[in-house]
């Protein structure tokens, strides 16, 4: 049986002044009406048809502005869609954000009873599971505390406490799990997984690939409002991250107008490739990884320092890199194209998506001809074949870096 | 557990807006509970982290009717009061001043429960509902100064208790009518115009002077009292007090304030229904 069933749904935005928020702005629309406008349009969501089994826990992915967001508003009943229809068979929960409603002035008990309303919860149903909330939340001791006293990390465990005991029919979830320590988000990951289990119907929105491939069964992959494809979860997110990866991968600027750079230099190009220099953003661990930057020096006589800076993805800056060999460490530039590339040894970065910030400057006296942030991004890919760090362990290892690093190990009979 | 065993039969149609008024007042029953609660957080949280705590519901009305009571004995007396000047004027500050500040706390309930607006489903109505329900909470608090003063000025034989004293509760109903009607259209109005935020304070001053609050309509001039009567809150005054010192009702203008609030509340409920698909968006 078909619980969800969404055909043709839209969502039209008017961006930057077209909804008025004062007075003066409505009057002044009367006069120029910007809905006509059609620059200001913007389809968070077009035409999104698809249907959901009962039971069926669905994925949904993509890029941020992809419209999840909006495609989650829209049958969560928030906001209504431009056009299309949605048909919703069963008690809907949604879980767009944990914690919401919270109040810092009241208890934690006060709260649980507060945010446990607001998610739809009868007030009978929270006082028969209210034991149950509070032992999963670890937070006894502190329930009669006002929540303002309470660290972000405790009032995140409850908060998510209270939603993971909602039992709708249809459970609509946004990366709510990218929230608390890992030992807690793995709690309600497992929370989720039994809910799923139970018979429920879930759509569950995330960037973390490892979850919704855990979770979800089906999932569904949104780009630019549309629905770009649906089908068994391994195969659409293999082919979500194959296109991610080459979109990362290399940047060029066709006009110098719009070139990141100055009056004495400006970037034309960066790229990531390969042991054998082919572009790519998909790396393995094992080899190394080559990035390349191409510049133009327009006026000659200073000396340039070309520098990579490499951040993963919570935004850590994993180390800086700069030309610091010989030849043109201290050799004023001659006007012309520079290439220079910088190499990653075999067996360095840890797995996980990396992004590239480029810069050109000078040192003596500082001078930053420019920066670009984001510029390429690439993901490095373990290999689970033995002859990388991480050996024969098929577990998650934290951690920035993963070299291969020389152990010894003494014996002695006892 | 029951509800893992029972599947409801609920089916809900997420279609776009279509232009027609729909109260959906079942859905508004659906979450009662809710209504309840976010009452109860603006009643419990008002307070906290106040000294005197609820007492502020009692003081703020007691402290406006000394100071006025001393301004009018000494500078303006009023010739036609028959009621001590007290109790004249607590009788009617209690329901202006809940109609204030309900008016003001609704105005704002939107705007300010904006975290909930956007990220959950609920009728949006029960969040300017709830902000003049907790309002409503330190009204019957104030009542109690009321009735000590009523009885103060009986046991002096200035006023005399009546059976229209019974009547006293359906001109507080029609208050409360009217403080929801208002707070319902400013809290949606304010969510696009944020003008309401700086312009209600104004418009609920300039309210409170063409309010027989302070001063008996009988001072003024027959013009003046017609204008009045076609204030909502003067009907309401009048019959509150009309109903506490057992005088005549003067019914011309207690079918007026009523046909006016009734007028309101419609209006209020359209221009809310209308603007409430796009709160989320706008918000």
């Amino acid at each position: 049986m078909k619980v969800i069933k969404v055909e043709n749904l839209s969502k039209l935005y008017y961006l930057g002044g077209a909804k008025h928020n004062s007075l003066r702005d409505a009057i002044a629309g009367f006069v120029k009406n910007p809905r006509r406008d059609k620059k200001n349009e913007l389809w968070a969501l077009k035409d999104v048809s698809f249907e959901v089994a009962d039971g069926e826990a669905l994925g949904i992915i993509g890029r941020n502005g992809a419209g999840k967001s909006t495609l989650l508003k829209i049958l969560s009943r928030i906001t209504k869609p431009t056009r299309g229809t949605a048909e919703i068979r069963g008690r809907i929960g949604s879980l767009l954000e944990v914690g919401t409603g919270f109040h810092s002035e009241l208890s934690g008990r006060e709260n649980i009873f507060l945010n446990g309303a607001i998610l739809g919860m009868k007030r009978a149903e929270i006082e028969a599971k209210f034991e149950e909330i509070v032992a999963f939340s670890e937070i006894e001791k502190f329930i009669d505390t006002p929540v303002k006293h309470y660290s972000s990390g405790m009032y995140m465990r409850l908060a998510f406490s209270v939603a993971a005991h909602l039992e709708p029919e249809i459970l609509i979830v946004d990366e709510v799990l990218a929230v608390g320590d890992v030992a807690f988000q793995k709690k309600c990951l497992n929370k989720m997984r039994d809910v799923g289990r139970t018979g429920r119907t879930v759509l569950f929105v995330s960037h973390d690939m490892q979850a919704v491939s855990r979770l979800c069964s089906r999932a569904i992959w949104l780009k630019d409002g549309k629905l770009v494809k649906s089908g068994e979860t391994g195969a659409v997110i293999n082919q979500y991250l194959h296109e991610q990866s080459q979109s990362g991968a290399e940047k060029s600027w066709e006009t110098a107008e719009k070139a990141p750079g100055n009056e004495f230099t400006r970037l034309r190009r960066v790229r990531v490739c390969d042991a054998e220099g082919k572009t790519t953003a998909a790396l393995d661990i094992r080899r190394s990884i080559g990035i390349e930057m191409t510049y133009e020096v327009l006026q000659g006589g200073k000396v340039l320092i070309p520098n990579f800076h490499f951040y993963n993805e919570q935004g850590v800056c994993i180390f800086i890199s700069h030309d610091w060999s010989g030849e043109w460490r201290e050799r004023p530039r001659e006007t012309g194209e520079y290439t220079s590339t910088c190499r990653i040894p075999p067996n360095f970065l840890a797995d996980g998506n990396i992004s590239v910030k480029v810069a050109v400057s000078t040192y003596l006296p500082l001078e930053v001809h420019f920066v670009e942030s984001d510029a390429v991004s690439f993901n490095v890919v373990d290999s689970f074949e033995g002859d990388a760090a991480r050996g024969d362990y098929g577990g998650p290892m934290p951690g920035v870096v993963r070299p291969i690093l020389d152990w010894e190990t003494k014996f002695s009979k006892s | 557990m029951s509800s893992e065993t029972e599947k409801s039969a609920e089916t809900t149609y997420i279609k776009p807006a279509s232009g027609w008024l729909n109260l959906d007042l079942k859905d508004l029953w659906t979450y009662r509970e809710l209504l309840y609660f976010l009452t109860w957080r603006d009643v419990k949280v008002r307070y906290k982290q106040t000294a005197i705590g609820v007492l502020w519901a009692v003081l703020q009305p007691v402290l406006t009717t000394a100071i006025f009571t001393v301004i009018f004995s000494t500078f303006a007396r009023f010739e036609s009061q028959r009621v001590p000047y007290p109790l004249f004027v607590l009788s009617g500050f209690l329901i202006w001043l809940f109609v204030f500040n309900s008016i003001s706390f609704a105005a704002n309930s939107l705007v300010g429960n904006s975290n909930l607006v956007t990220k959950i489903y609920f009728p949006r109505l029960i969040v300017p509902f709830s902000a003049t329900l907790s309002g409503l909470f330190d009204l019957l608090f104030s009542f109690a100064v009321l009735a000590v003063l009523m009885i103060y000025y009986v046991s002096q034989n200035a006023v005399t208790l009546s059976w229209q004293i019974l009547c006293a509760p359906f001109f507080i109903l029609l208050a409360i009518l009217l403080t929801v009607s208002l707070g319902n259209l400013f809290s949606a109005l304010n969510v696009r115009f944020r003008d309401v935020k700086f312009a209600l304070p104004f418009a609920l001053q300039v309210w409170m002077f063409a309010s027989p609050v302070f001063y008996p309509p009988e001072i003024l001039s027959e013009k003046a009292r017609f204008v009045l009567a076609f204030n909502p809150l003067t009907g309401i005054l009048q019959g509150f007090r009309a109903s506490l010192f057992g005088e005549s009702y003067d019914w011309l203008t207690i079918g007026i304030s009523a046909a006016m609030t009734v007028v309101l509340m419609v209006l209020s409920l359209f221009v809310f229904k209308r603007m409430e698909d796009d709160f989320a968006d706008l918000i």
